[in-house]
């Protein structure tokens, strides 16, 4: 009898050893270990022998049982292995196909750099104020200190709106900046304000790489008591930092704007030559941003902010330009010509 | 302007190169921009003179000169048709650059043998130098130049450019660029004495002037030279008046010219016999009066232009232009002078409406001093006396209805202090006023000063004007850098702007490109859109730079259209744009309605093209998939209804619905508008919500909902119903039943198996109770109450 088991053993073993699919080691399975098996019929028939052959018979196979359970448990577990292995050779993707995009647009270039540029006001306390493309011909220019003949309306070029009142004026236009916004917001408030005003200005002018005849300004102002030069020099220069790199330099100089005094214009050393001088800066080491200055007490006084108590600083500038210096775009009509090459490229 | 360094040195000590006097006066507010150094070019030319003159024994047209440059003596051909013995030329060696007379450019010279005779050099004509466009002869320097010097030392110049603000007329001068250097620089101006003879009776006996319109003359003076001879202008004056951009014309005319340039006050001068009863009168046109100007057009005036007339017509246009009547010329021996101070405002609005701007007219419309008149008046007639040979009758007339006293400004210590934000000592401030030309005295309080500002700056009025003198002389590098110290204002909300913003994520989330097209579109625009369009439905602008920009638009929907159209041409891909942006819509006598809109576009095909993609395009639904998350994103509900709109087709348009109220639309564009656009891409899918009316319902904030702890049933229900009942009427009416949670149309379908004119809706249906855990046979009888209730109403049947 344990002869018999024995062979039983090597038998089973080396099939087992033998099998490489899943469905193999079922039919094992019953051979060597269902209920017909000769194991299983050992097992059965041991009643019938007497108890000394009883037991150590039924030691033996009771061993053989454990054993070979042991053993299809060990090549299942090999087999489910070589299993996954080969489905993994077979899954092989060529990773250099690619991806499946996700549908995802983009905003505007210009838009980006509206809320890039307000952003960082908005850090400062700045808050976002918006207001109307079509003005009056008063906050456009009259309530800014540029009165009808005066020789700085040539600095804004002017698209009329053909509206004309009774008495044959045409006090409607297309605003040239955003500055008319000063006099809304601080009409309609009471000092301390500190706002930011994003929007289209429009030119009565020819386009070409530089100049376009709708583009985006932002316009900045703050109105308190205690606001000086100094504090507009460290809010510009804080912003210029922050929009084109912390090495930067940047300057003040002289400039007029009829409702600021004093006026300034701010600069930044050349990015592409560091100040050297290149066809990018025109050769002065410094490019041109913006337009600023202190609110003139005469713009407080028409509001009814008292200029011997409050002062405040304003200040203005084209959102394209800054693009244009940022992403080194050299056509100015490329944002509004909406080709898709182009606003892919942000 | 353009100004010349070596006209400036007459006035002001230039102690530092010309880059760094250009850098000090561009930060100090006079922008400087090219520097053009005259001679630059003239390495090898000096002054020669002209030893002998022979015939070319080969050549009748040709001469021997032989010319003497002081180290030697060299013997050239020459064809110059003026060339004399004795005359002082510009002489070039051999291997001088020069520009060449004909092709105007720049060539080396090189040595030439004429009909056997070799030239080591030439006289050259001023167009040779780069000094004007003079080629018929050659220049004649005069006879004091010395011999031998280099002609860069003896002629070369240095001009830079200057642009003046509007606010700085007194800039528009020499002598104002040099008070700017003198208080850059630490040296002084020096405004030299004018002194000439003066002759016979007073002017008084020979000439008179009235002033009938004082508001638009404040000042006119006048001086009287007989005995002129009208010529040529000396060569230094032809130089300089070269140098400032103009262009010599007559000693007479030239004179006028140099002294605008030199003071920055125009002048003109009138043949004094050619003023009837010599009598000047200052006045407005009237409207039947007309003048021949000095460029040979004739004026139609108005009584808005202030003219000069004699006693009978009008003899000049004031500030503007003279009259031909009384221009001078050749025979003209006795000069009227005018220097006058006319209303800026008056010049600027003549000016402009007759399209003559000028050198005189910029000055005058800046609002020039009325003291500078007699100081001008007297420099030129100095000078007419001097190259003209004129004599100057006695005294000057002076007439001045506009004088005013300037009060001094006070100027506070604090003041400055709270402007510039630094204390600038009470000394400081002095130093820099007087270097100025200000003068300022103690108040009686101390760091109080009373400034009196000197007559050319007609830009100071307040004390704040001082404050700027101060900040642009020490310097803005001066000032310190300091941040808002105090504390944020309150802000008001904004709730369009940040709807606008979600908006833009959203679409852009969603696969959308932003676009930004132009506010202002073309007639032709506005008709394509809607060809019913009315006149005076859209605002115009009454100077549009181009048609194509001209009306304001009244929706988004041309610039995309358009702005789809010109993509489609390259792009391979499916288009999807969008725009955020303000809508003008007229009102009557006010500032026209800007309403903030969104519009969006999509056509082509749906995916990029890849290896993954197909060949499948996007179509309606996928435009409204984009505008149902917008609005979900938002918390809105929005109902989609049929309807119909311009340029959309009808049968795929909705209304975009939301509390009963019509926010937008949203539809396939119609194949005549695509047409009209040039769009070839089918279908093209449209639409438009006004975010004004979406704004209030945007702001709902989301309740929150317990996660559901019980389990739910899910059925499906298939139907069969006409093809032209609206799915979303059978799946209200499903959703509306108790324990129904959600709704989902799975499939639409019609062909085989469904008959004719009807279609099959397949729901999937999920039943939930909050409070307890439904049975089947629960969920089994509210979908047969559901199905009886679909056939009631719609005579929806199972499908089998
Ligand atoms: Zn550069």
């Amino acid at each position: 009898m344990k002869d018999k088991l024995d062979e039983l053993r090597s038998k089973a073993i080396s099939e087992l050893d033998s099998i490489d699919a899943p469905s193999d080691l079922d039919s094992w399975r019953v051979r060597y270990l269902g209920r017909k098996s000769a194991l299983t019929q050992v097992l059965r028939g041991l009643a019938t022998l007497p108890l000394e052959e009883k037991r150590s018979v039924g030691a033996a196979a009771n061993e053989l049982r454990a054993f070979l359970e042991k053993s299809l448990a060990l090549k299942e577990e090999s087999v489910r292995e070589s299993e996954v292995a080969r489905s993994i050779e077979r899954g092989r993707l060529d990773v250099t196909l690619p991806g499946r995009p996700p549908a995802l647009g983009r905003l505007h270039p210009a838009t980006q750099m509206l809320r890039h540029i307000c952003d960082i006001f908005l850090s400062m306390g700045f808050e976002v104020v918006e207001g109307p493309d079509v003005e009056w011909e008063y906050y456009n220019f009259d309530a800014l200190n540029i009165p009808p003949d005066h020789p700085a309306r040539d600095m804004w070029d002017t698209l009329w709106i053909d509206f004309e009142t009774e008495d044959g004026q045409r006090p409607m236009l297309l605003r040239t900046h955003t500055s008319p916004m000063q006099i809304r917001v601080m009409e309609s408030r009471l000092p301390p304000v500190r706002v930011i005003v994003p929007g289209k200005v429009y030119r009565y002018e020819a386009t070409d790489a530089t100049h376009e005849a709708i583009f985006y300004q932002i316009e900045g102002f703050a109105v308190d008591r205690n606001i000086t030069l100094a504090d507009l020099k460290g809010t510009l220069f804080e912003f210029a930092k922050q929009l084109f790199g912390e090495e930067r330099k940047v300057r003040f100089r002289c400039d007029y704007f009829p409702f600021v005094e004093p006026g300034v214009e701010m600069a930044i050393d050349c990015f592409a030559c560091n100040g050297a001088g290149c066809s990018l800066c025109s050769g002065s080491g410094w490019i041109e941003i913006l337009g600023a200055g202190m609110v003139h007490p005469d713009v407080l006084r028409r509001v009814n902010y008292d200029p011997e108590v409050y002062t405040g600083f304003a200040f203005g500038l084209g959102v394209e330009r800054m693009s244009m210096l940022k992403y080194g775009i050299e056509d100015i009509r490329l944002f509004y010509s909406n080709d898709l090459r182009f606003l892919r490229q942000f | 302007m353009r100004v010349s360094l070596k006209w400036l040195k007459d006035y002001v000590k230039l102690s530092v190169p010309a880059e760094e006097l250009a850098a000090k006066l561009t930060m100090s507010g006079n922008e400087v921009g090219e520097i053009d150094v005259v001679g630059a070019t003239w390495e090898g030319v000096s002054v020669g003179q002209v030893k002998a003159l022979e015939k070319h024994p080969d050549a009748d047209r040709l001469l021997l000169a032989t010319i003497d440059i002081g180290k030697e003596t060299i013997t050239v051909v020459t064809g110059a048709p003026n060339l004399e013995a004795g005359q002082k030329v510009p002489f070039a060696r051999v291997g001088t650059q020069l520009i060449d007379g004909h092709t105007g450019k720049l060539i080396k010279l090189k040595p030439a043998t004429i009909r056997g005779i070799r030239s080591e050099g030439m006289a050259c004509s001023e167009k040779e130098l780069g000094i004007s466009e003079r080629h018929e002869g050659i220049m004649v320097l005069p006879e004091e130049a010395p011999v031998g010097m280099p002609l860069s030392q003896y002629l070369g110049d240095t001009i830079i450019d200057i642009t003046t603000t509007p606010n700085r007329p007194d800039c528009l001068s020499v002598i104002g660029i040099a008070r700017e250097v003198a208080a850059l620089t630490g040296h002084e101006a020096h405004i030299p004495e004018i002194t000439y003879e003066e002759q016979g009776a007073p002017i008084q006996d020979a000439a008179s002037v009235e002033i009938d319109d004082p508001d638009l003359c404040s000042r006119y003076c006048a001086s009287l030279v007989t005995g002129v001879t009208v010529g040529p202008s000396p060569q230094w004056m032809q130089q300089r008046i070269i140098a400032s951009g103009m262009r010599p014309i007559s000693n007479i005319v030239d004179i006028t010219n140099y002294v605008m340039m030199e003071y920055g006050q125009p002048l003109h001068a009138f043949d004094y016999e050619q003023i009837k009863e010599r009598k000047i009168i200052v006045r407005r046109a009237r409207d039947d009066e007309s003048l021949y100007t000095l460029d040979g057009m004739k004026r139609e005036l108005n009584s808005d232009m202030l003219i000069i007339a004699d006693a009978t017509e009008p003899i000049a246009l004031a500030g503007v232009m003279g009259g031909a009547d009384s221009e001078v010329i050749d025979s003209t021996t006795s000069i009227l002078l005018e220097s006058a101070n006319f209303n800026a405002g008056s010049i600027r609005r003549t000016s402009m409406r007759l399209g003559l701007r000028s050198e005189a007219s910029a000055r005058f419309e800046r609002s020039i001093s009325p003291e500078l008149a007699p100081i001008a008046l007297r420099r030129a007639t100095q000078l007419l006396v001097e190259l003209g040979g004129g004599k100057a009758a006695r005294g000057i007339i002076d007439v001045y209805p506009g004088k005013s006293e300037r009060k001094p400004i006070l100027l506070t210590q604090e003041r400055v202090d709270r402007i510039l934000g630094v204390a600038v000592e009470t000394e400081r401030v002095r130093q820099v006023l007087t270097s100025l030309g200000f003068s300022s005295e103690p108040s009686g309080v101390s760091s109080e000063l009373l400034v009196t500002v000197p007559y050319w700056r007609t830009d100071i009025r307040l004390a704040d004007d001082l404050i700027e003198e101060i900040a642009r002389i020490i310097g803005y590098d001066e000032i310190p850098t300091t941040m808002l110290s105090s504390g944020i204002p309150e802000r008001a909300p904004a709730p369009l702007l940040s709807l606008k913003e979600t908006i833009r994520d959203l679409l852009v989330g969603s696969g959308m490109q932003e676009v930004i097209t132009y506010s202002l579109v073309s007639r032709a625009t506005l008709e394509k859109i809607d060809p019913q369009q009315k006149l005076g439905s859209a605002l115009r602008t009454a100077n549009p730079m181009t048609l194509e920009q001209e009306y304001l638009r009244t929706s988004l929907r041309g610039g995309l259209l358009a702005t789809f159209s010109a993509n489609e041409r390259h792009e391979e891909d499916g288009i999807k744009l969008f725009e955020v942006g303000k809508i003008y819509l007229p009102k009557q006598n006010d500032l026209p309605e800007e309403r903030e809109a969104l519009a969006g576009i999509l056509g082509g095909t749906r995916l990029d093209r890849s290896w993954l993609s197909g060949e499948e395009t996007l179509d309606f639904f996928d435009a409204k998939g984009i505008v149902e998350t917008v609005f979900n994103r938002l918390h809105v509900e929005a109902s989609f209804q049929p309807a119909e709109a311009q340029g959309l087709i009808p049968g795929r348009t909705a209304a975009v619905i939301v509390d009963g109220q019509q926010l937008g639309v949203l539809g396939e564009v119609h194949p005549k508008t695509a047409a009209l656009f040039d769009i070839s891409t089918e279908p093209v899918v449209l639409f438009e919500i006004d975010l004004e009316k979406l704004l209030p319902f945007a702001g709902a904030v989301p309740r929150y909902q317990p996660l559901p702890r019980l389990p739910a049933i899910d059925r499906d229900l298939a139907l069969v119903v006409d093809a032209d009942i609206a799915a979303n009427q059978i799946q209200a009416i499903i959703r509306s039943f108790p324990l129904v949670s959600e709704v989902t149309l799975f499939d639409v379908y019609s062909g085989k198996q469904v008959p004719e004119g009807k279609k099959s809706l397949a729901f999937s249906v999920r039943y939930r109770s909050p409070q307890r855990t439904l049975t089947d046979e629960e969920v089994d009888r509210t979908q047969q109450k559901i199905l009886e209730h679909l056939e009631r109403e719609f005579g929806a049947t199972l499908r089998s």
